[in-house]
C-alpha cells in the first residue's frame, strides 16, 4: 500500500477528521442540552409552561436530527479514508 | 365499531404480514436484496424499539408524569446520533466476527467463553419474559376495550383465551419465518420486512389519532398549548434523579436489548445503513411522540377520570365515534405488540440454542465425531425455543393476573439488560477486560437488580416478605432492598439503577484489573478493540502447530452438517483454489480454520465453533506455548508488514502448486512405467493366446467345432484388442480437442436412463438399488448426447463395478446452478482413499488389482476429456460417504469449447 500524496489531500482529510470530531461532540452537545431543563427553576407564582418546555425539547431533537442528517451524508461509513486518519483518529487503546 | 369485525380485520392484517413476509423471502431468495437491504427498511426494522408498551403506555405516562415520558425516547436519539462512537463499531465487529447475537458478542469478545454466553442468555430470558407478558397484556386490554364499546353485548370470553391465542399465533409466525434457515448472515430478510411494514402501520396510526385529537377534538395547535398548560399535566416536576437517569438507562438499553441488537447488528446488511438510521431513527422516535401529549390532555379533558390513561389512542377515537380511526390505532398497537414479540423471540431463541443447547449437546455426546444433521437439531431447538419464551410470556401473564404492576414491568426490564452494558462497552474499548470480570460484574448486577427492583416488583409480600422492606435482611437495615448502603433518597428504580451498575462496573473492572485473560480472549480483545485498524494483523487463534491432527475431510463433513452440502463444498472449493489447489480439500492452514470457524459460528455461535474445531484439531486445551506466543504478539504485529504477508501467502501459494505439480509428474513417471509394462501386457496376453490357438489351427487336424470354439477365442481376443486401441485413439482425438462434437437437445432423464441400462450388464447378479428425483431430471441440455451418455455409462459402470457395500447403493442427484447443470453419482461404498482421489482421472489409473475390472484404466480418464470438450468438468467429491462423482456442464453448450483454442 502507498502513502497518498499528502499535498492535496491534506485539506480535505483535514476537513474529514474534523467532521468526525463534529459526530462524536454531537451526542455530548445532544446530552448537555436535553439536561440542561434539570437546571431550570420555575419562576414564583407563575406556572409551569409545559409547553414551552415541550416546545424546547422538540427543538433540540429536530436539530439534532438536522446535524446528524448534514454529518451522516459526509461521513459515509468511515471506510473511505480509514487509513490516513487511522492514526490519529483512534483513542490509544489501554495496553495491558 | 362492532367487535365482530375487529376479529376479522385483525386476521385480515395477519394474513397480510404473512403474505408480505413470504413474499419478502422468496425475492430475497432469487437475490432481489437490494431494496430488502435499503436503509429505509434498516431504519423501519429499528422501531422495533417502540413497543406497544410505548405506543400505549406512552400518553399513560405522559398523563401521569408529564414531559418525563420522553426520556424513554431521549436516550436512544442520543446513542443513534452519535453512532460513531459505539453503534459503527458493534455493527463492524458484528459483521466481522459473524455475531449471531448479544449473548454471542459478549461470549466471543471474552474468549468465547460458553458461560458468558450462559449467563447473558439467562438475564435476557429474564428480562424479556415480562416484557413479553406485557405485549400480550397490551392486546387482550384493546381488545377488552372494543368489547366493551360494543353495543352488541358480546364481551371477551376470557382474556386468558385471547392471550393464548395471540402467543400461538405469533409463535407460528416466528418459527415460520424465523427459522427458515441458518446463516444468520443471510437470516429473517422476510420477518424485518414484516416489521417494516408494521413500523409504518404503527407510525401512521398514532399521527392521523393525534392529527384528529389536535385539528378536530381541539382548535389546533393553539388551543391544544393553552389546554396543556391548563390541565394537570403541567404540574409534573421534573425529578432531576429521573430526568437523568431514564435517559441514561433508555441509551443503555437500546443497544443491549437482545431484540435492538438483532436488528442493529445482526440484521444489517450493510454499514452505511447505519449512517442514514443515525437520523432517521430519531427522527421516527421524534414522530412518535410529538402527539403523545395533545392526546393525553384531550383524553383527561374529554374522558371520565375513571378511564385508563394507558388506553387513550383508543378511547379517545372511540368515545367520538370514530370506528374505523380506533380500528386504524388498535390495528397500530398490534402491530407494536407483534413486531416486538416476533423479534424477542427469534432474537432469544437464538441465544437459547446456541448458548445452552449446543454446548450441552456438544458435552453429552459420547463420541468426538459430528453425527447427524446437527442444522436439523439446530433449527430444531430454536423452533423450541421459541415456543418456549413465548410460553413464559403467556405464563407470566396469567400467573401475574395482567396486573397493574405489569405497567412498571418496561423499565424494570431495560435494568435488567442494561447490566450487560459495561461488559459490552469494555468489550470494544478495553483490551484489559477480561472474562472473569465480565462474569462477576454480570452476576453482581443481576442480583443486584434482581433484589432490589424485580423481584419487590412482585406484589408486596409475594417473593419478599414485607418485613424485609422495612427492616432489611436478618435486621440488618443497611441491605434494605429499596435503600441499599442507606441510600434512600432516590425513587426505586433510579436507586437500583445506581446501585446494580455502580456494583457491577467495580466489580467488572476490578476482577479484570486483577485476572489475566486467556490466549484466545487476549485475540480476541484485540480484534474488537482494534477492529478498524489493519485486518489480520494480531496472532491468530490457530497455529500450524495445532493442525498436524487436522484432517480436512472431517472438517469438511462438520461443515456439511451445519452449513448444509452445496454450501459447504462451495466454501471449501473457493478456499482451495485461494491456496492454488484443485479440488475440493484445502490445506488446513491457520487461516483457512479462522475463517472455517467464523463461518461455523455464524450458525452455532463463537463458542460452539471454537469447540468443535478445536475438538478436531486435538487441542482442547491451551498450552503454555500459547500464553508464550500471545505474550509477544506486539512484535508480531510490528513484524508482519502487509506487503511482507501478501508476498509469503504468494509464495506459499506458489511453492504449494509446485509441490503439487511435482508430486503429479512424480506419480505420472511412476505411472508411465506401469502404463508401458501394463500397455505389453494388454497386448500381449490376447497375443499369446491369438498366438497359440492359430497355431494349433495352422496344424490342421482339429476337429470342427474344437476349431470353431479356437476360432472365437481368437475373435473375442481381437475384439479386446480392437477396444483397447480404440480407446486410446478416442482419448488422443479428445485430448487434442479435435473431435467432432455432435451438439442437439437432449432430455437428461433420458440420458441417465440410458446410461442405468448400458451400464446394467455390469455384475448383473447383484441387486443395485438406484436412488433419483426424477423431477430435478427434467431438463434439456443442448450438448452432445454421445458422448455425455458415454460419461454416464462409465461412471454407473464404475459404481457397479467397484461398490463394495453389502447391499450397493447409487444416489443420482441432479441440481441447477444458473447456467450450469450438476450430476453427482453418489454410491454407499468405501469411496476412494484420500491419496488416490487426485489420480483416478489419470490414464491408466487402476485403483484395484486389474485382472478384476477388466479395462485398461482409461474410462475416467476418458470421462475427464469428454467433459472437458463439453464445457464442464468432472471431480471427484469427497466426504460423502462413498465414491462420489461431480459432473458439472453447461445447460446450452453453444460452440465447441477449444474452437477459439485450436
Amino acid at each position: 500500500m502507498k502513502r497518498q500524496a499528502p499535498v492535496f489531500l491534506a485539506r480535505r482529510s483535514y476537513r474529514l477528521r474534523r467532521l468526525r470530531d463534529g459526530a462524536r461532540l454531537l451526542p455530548l452537545a445532544g446530552a448537555f442540552l436535553f439536561l440542561l431543563p434539570i437546571f431550570w427553576t420555575p419562576t414564583e407564582g407563575m406556572p409551569n409552561d409545559t409547553a414551552r418546555d415541550w416546545i424546547y425539547l422538540f427543538a433540540i431533537w429536530i436539530a439534532l436530527i438536522g446535524l446528524a442528517a448534514i454529518l451522516s451524508r459526509g461521513l459515509g461509513t468511515g471506510e473511505e479514508a480509514e487509513a490516513p486518519a487511522g492514526r490519529e483518529d483512534a483513542p490509544p487503546p489501554e495496553q495491558p | 365499531m362492532p367487535i365482530n369485525l375487529l376479529v376479522p380485520v385483525c386476521l385480515t392484517y395477519v394474513a397480510f404480514l404473512f403474505l408480505v413476509a413470504f413474499l419478502a423471502d422468496r425475492r430475497a431468495r432469487r437475490g432481489g436484496r437490494r431494496w430488502l437491504g435499503s436503509p429505509l427498511v434498516y431504519t423501519l426494522s429499528l422501531s422495533i424499539y417502540c413497543t406497544a408498551w410505548t405506543f400505549y403506555g406512552a400518553v399513560g405516562y405522559a398523563a401521569r408524569s408529564g414531559l418525563e415520558f420522553l426520556t424513554i425516547y431521549l436516550g436512544p436519539t442520543l446513542v443513534f446520533v452519535g453512532w460513531w462512537w459505539i453503534l459503527r463499531k458493534l455493527v463492524r465487529i458484528g459483521r466481522q466476527q459473524r455475531v449471531t447475537s448479544i449473548a454471542d458478542m459478549i461470549s466471543s469478545r471474552y474468549g468465547k467463553s460458553s458461560l458468558l454466553g450462559v449467563i447473558v442468555t439467562l438475564i435476557s430470558v429474564a428480562a424479556a419474559t415480562p416484557y413479553i407478558a406485557l405485549q400480550l397484556q397490551s392486546v387482550t386490554l384493546s381488545f377488552a376495550v372494543f368489547a366493551e364499546a360494543g353495543s352488541f353485548g358480546w364481551t371477551l370470553p376470557d382474556t386468558n383465551a385471547t392471550a393464548l391465542w395471540v402467543a400461538g399465533g405469533l409463535a407460528l409466525f416466528t418459527i415460520l419465518f424465523g427459522t427458515r434457515n441458518l446463516d444468520a448472515n443471510e437470516q429473517h430478510t422476510g420477518v424485518v420486512i414484516a416489521i417494516a411494514v408494521e413500523a409504518v402501520v404503527k407510525l401512521v396510526a398514532l399521527i392521523a389519532v393525534g392529527v384528529f385529537v389536535i385539528w378536530f377534538v381541539a382548535d389546533g395547535p393553539g388551543d391544544v398549548a393553552a389546554r396543556i398548560n391548563a390541565s394537570r399535566i403541567a404540574e409534573w416536576d421534573l425529578v432531576p434523579s429521573r430526568w437523568a437517569g431514564v435517559i441514561a438507562l433508555s441509551a443503555a438499553a437500546v443497544i443491549t436489548l437482545p431484540r435492538m441488537f438483532q436488528v442493529i447488528v445482526v440484521e444489517c446488511g450493510d454499514e452505511r445503513n447505519l449512517a442514514t438510521a443515525s437520523w432517521a431513527f430519531p427522527l421516527y422516535l421524534a414522530a412518535m411522540s410529538v402527539f403523545v401529549v395533545p392526546i393525553a390532555v384531550i383524553g383527561m379533558q374529554i374522558l371520565p377520570e375513571s378511564a385508563n390513561p394507558d388506553l387513550y389512542v383508543l378511547t379517545v377515537p372511540l368515545s367520538q365515534g370514530q370506528g374505523g380511526l380506533a380500528m386504524l390505532a388498535f390495528l397500530g398497537g398490534f402491530s407494536s405488540a407483534t413486531s416486538m414479540v416476533i423479534v424477542a423471540s427469534i432474537a432469544l431463541a437464538t441465544m437459547v440454542s446456541n448458548h445452552v443447547v449446543m454446548p450441552l449437546w456438544l458435552s453429552l455426546r459420547p463420541t468426538r465425531e459430528v453425527t447427524g444433521d446437527v442444522r436439523r437439531l439446530v433449527l430444531n431447538a430454536r423452533r423450541f425455543s421459541i415456543a418456549g419464551v413465548l410460553g413464559l410470556g403467556y405464563l407470566y401473564f396469567t400467573l401475574s393476573g395482567g396486573s397493574e404492576a405489569l405497567a412498571a414491568i418496561g423499565l424494570i426490564s431495560f435494568v435488567g439488560v442494561a447490566q450487560m452494558l459495561p461488559p459490552m462497552l469494555g468489550a470494544i474499548f478495553w483490551r484489559g477486560a477480561t472474562r472473569l470480570g465480565a462474569a462477576a460484574g454480570l452476576c453482581l448486577g443481576t442480583a443486584v437488580w434482581a433484589y432490589t427492583l424485580f423481584l419487590p416488583s412482585f406484589a408486596s409480600g409475594g417473593v419478599l416478605p414485607a418485613d424485609l422492606f422495612s427492616h432489611g435482611p436478618f435486621g440488618l437495615s443497611w441491605l434494605r432492598p429499596q435503600a441499599l448502603f442507606g441510600v434512600s433518597r432516590f425513587d426505586p428504580l433510579i436507586h437500583s439503577i445506581f446501585w446494580s451498575l455502580t456494583l457491577n462496573t467495580a466489580a467488572f473492572t476490578l476482577v479484570s484489573l486483577f485476572t489475566f485473560p486467556a490466549p484466545v480472549e487476549r485475540a480476541q480483545g484485540l480484534a474488537f478493540v482494534n477492529v478498524f485498524d489493519t485486518e489480520r494483523a494480531g496472532p491468530r487463534a490457530w497455529e500450524s502447530r495445532d493442525l498436524e491432527q487436522v484432517e480436512t475431510e472431517e472438517l469438511l463433513i462438520l461443515a456439511q452438517r451445519i452449513l448444509g452440502d452445496e454450501a459447504a463444498l462451495g466454501f471449501f472449493e473457493t478456499s482451495a483454489q485461494g491456496q492454488g489447489k484443485a479440488g475440493y480439500l484445502p490445506d488446513p492452514t491457520p487461516d483457512f480454520l479462522e475463517e472455517l470457524e467464523r463461518k461455523l459460528a455464524g450458525s452455532v455461535g463463537a463458542a460452539a465453533a471454537h469447540a468443535m474445531i478445536a475438538e478436531l484439531a486435538g487441542r482442547s486445551r491451551v498450552t503454555v506455548a500459547d500464553l508464550i506466543r500471545v505474550a509477544d504478539e506486539t512484535a508480531q504485529i510490528m513484524e508482519y508488514s502487509s506487503t511482507l504477508e501478501s508476498q509469503r501467502a504468494e509464495m506459499e501459494r506458489t511453492a504449494r502448486q509446485l509441490r503439487e505439480a511435482n508430486e503429479k509428474l512424480m506419480q505420472l513417471s511412476i505411472q508411465k512405467d506401469a502404463f508401458l509394462s501394463q500397455i505389453s501386457h494388454e497386448l500381449r496376453t490376447p497375443m499369446t493366446s491369438i498366438r497359440a490357438f492359430s497355431e494349433i489351427l495352422m496344424e490342421g487336424d482339429v476337429p470342427p467345432e474344437m476349431a470353431a470354439a479356437q476360432a472365437r477365442i481368437i475373435h473375442d481376443e481381437a475384439i479386446r484388442l480392437t477396444r483397447l486401441l480404440d480407446d486410446l485413439l478416442d482419448l488422443s482425438v479428445l485430448e487434442n480437442g479435435t473431435v467432432q462434437l455432435d451438439l442437439r437437445l437432449a432430455s437428461l432423464n433420458e440420458l441417465i436412463d440410458k446410461g442405468l441400462r448400458a451400464a446394467g450388464q455390469i455384475r448383473p447378479d447383484r441387486i443395485f438399488v438406484v436412488w433419483r428425483d426424477l423431477p430435478s431430471e427434467a431438463l434439456f441440455l443442448r450438448t452432445d448426447p454421445d458422448r455425455l451418455a458415454q460419461v454416464f455409462i462409465n461412471l454407473i459402470s464404475n459404481s457397479r463395478k467397484y461398490c463394495d457395500a453389502l447391499r450397493p447403493e447409487l444416489r443420482i442427484n441432479v441440481k441447477q446452478r444458473g447456467a450450469r447443470v450438476i450430476v453427482d453419482f453418489i454410491d454407499n461404498g468405501s469411496g476412494i482413499a484420500k491419496e488416490k482421489q487426485h489420480i483416478v482421472f489419470e490414464k491408466f489409473t487402476r485403483l484395484t488389482d486389474q485382472n478384476r475390472a477388466g479395462g485398461a484404466g482409461l474410462g475416467l480418464a476418458i470421462c475427464r476429456e469428454i467433459m472437458a470438450n463439453l464445457g464442464g468438468a468432472i471431480a471427484y467429491l469427497p466426504a460423502q460417504g462413498g465414491a462420489a462423482f461431480r459432473v458439472t456442464l453447461p445447460l446450452r453448450l453453444e460452440k465447441h469449447p477449444f474452437a477459439d483454442g485450436a
